[in-house]
């Protein structure tokens, strides 16, 4: 029997993962209508499974972009699952195997939702559940609207807010701290303010630069005690 | 669209990956940057939540979607689960989009 939190963990990953799969289902349209075959459509989205990339390659394509700065765009939005990837390899031991699937799964989701957990094997569930669930929603998505040639505009339902408002649950427990409050506060106002002026994609990178200021002192039990 | 574009994204976006949960993340950090790291997800969250609500590629744009979280804010304020937080701030979007 699963406790409480793990069905809740379970159920919001599916949530998440549905949501998300809509947008598969428009990326797959779009994909096709920029001169993807339906196995490229597929392709992208098993191999480069990083959603804002692969929108932003397939549109610079259909603006009729040279395939270098379709690359150098979505390179770019790409980025920041590295700076993910070093979060969450502090809570995902294993072997190297487990480790370079965990690293396909590593997106903004499945970070999101393991990083809000406080247990050790919360984490552990929220990753794997939500990283295998997007990944399920997000390829069956991608099938159906490279197949299917139209999508429902996700916009309609409201789903282009889904997404950041299960990112606000998640930043909830990182606001408990000062430290984390002052590294969201000035995370979100950096990626505000650069969002202007800057490549997509730079602005999330240039946030992350928001944890030097807020950076927490060294826990009492780790400096020199004065005598 | 060519395959090469789909496998030069695929071996490029892979390869932040393993950097980030391989490479980087078996060694060990100095002590000042594994602490930065658990601030990570903080302003990252924040930011990308930012980006979701008032972004529009490189233009700010205030529409539905700042109510809707707005909304989304009070309800994880009030300690509602995760699944009624995504639905509060989805619907309230879709209905402030359907009146006007």
């Amino acid at each position: 029997m699963l406790d409480p939190r793990s069905r809740a963990v379970l159920t919001t990953s599916i949530t998440l993962g549905f949501a998300v799969g809509v947008f598969a289902v428009l990326f797959g349209v779009s994909a096709v209508a920029a001169g993807a075959t339906t196995w490229q459509a597929c392709a992208m989205s098993l191999l480069v499974f990083t959603g804002a990339s692969q929108f932003s390659a397939v549109a610079v394509i259909a603006g009729g972009g040279s395939v270098a700065s379709a690359l150098g765009g979505a390179l770019l939005l790409a980025a920041r699952n590295g700076v993910f990837g070093l979060t969450m390899s502090r809570s995902l031991p294993g072997r190297l195997t487990t480790r370079l699937i965990a690293a396909q799964l590593t997106i903004d989701e499945s970070t999101a939702m393991a990083t809000s957990q406080d247990e050790p094997y919360l984490r552990r569930l929220a990753f794997w559940a939500t990283g295998i669930s997007v990944y399920v929603f997000w390829n069956l998505g991608t099938l159906i609207g490279a197949l299917a040639g139209s999508a429902i505009d996700p916009t309609t339902y409201g789903l282009d807010a889904a997404i950041p408002s299960a990112f606000v649950a998640m930043l909830w427990p990182h606001l408990r701290t000062v430290n984390g409050r002052r590294a969201a506060a000035l995370g979100a106002a950096l990626c505000i303010a650069t969002t202007p002026f800057l490549p997509v994609g730079l602005p999330i990178l240039v946030a992350a630069t928001a944890v030097f200021v807020a950076v927490p002192a060294p826990a009492a039990d780790q400096m020199v005690a004065p005598r | 669209m060519t395959w090469g574009l789909v496998l030069g994204l695929a071996l490029g976006a892979y390869s932040f990956k393993v950097l980030g949960m391989v490479v980087l993340g078996q060694r060990k950090l100095p002590p000042v940057l594994d602490r930065c790291l658990t601030l990570i997800p903080a302003a990252l969250i924040a930011a990308l939540i930012a980006k979701d609500t008032l972004a529009i590629g490189q233009q700010l744009v205030i529409d539905e979607r700042l109510a809707g979280v707005a909304a989304a804010v009070v309800a994880a304020w009030r300690r509602l689960p995760v699944i009624v937080v995504i639905v509060i701030g989805a619907t309230v979007t879709a209905v402030l989009r359907q009146i006007r």
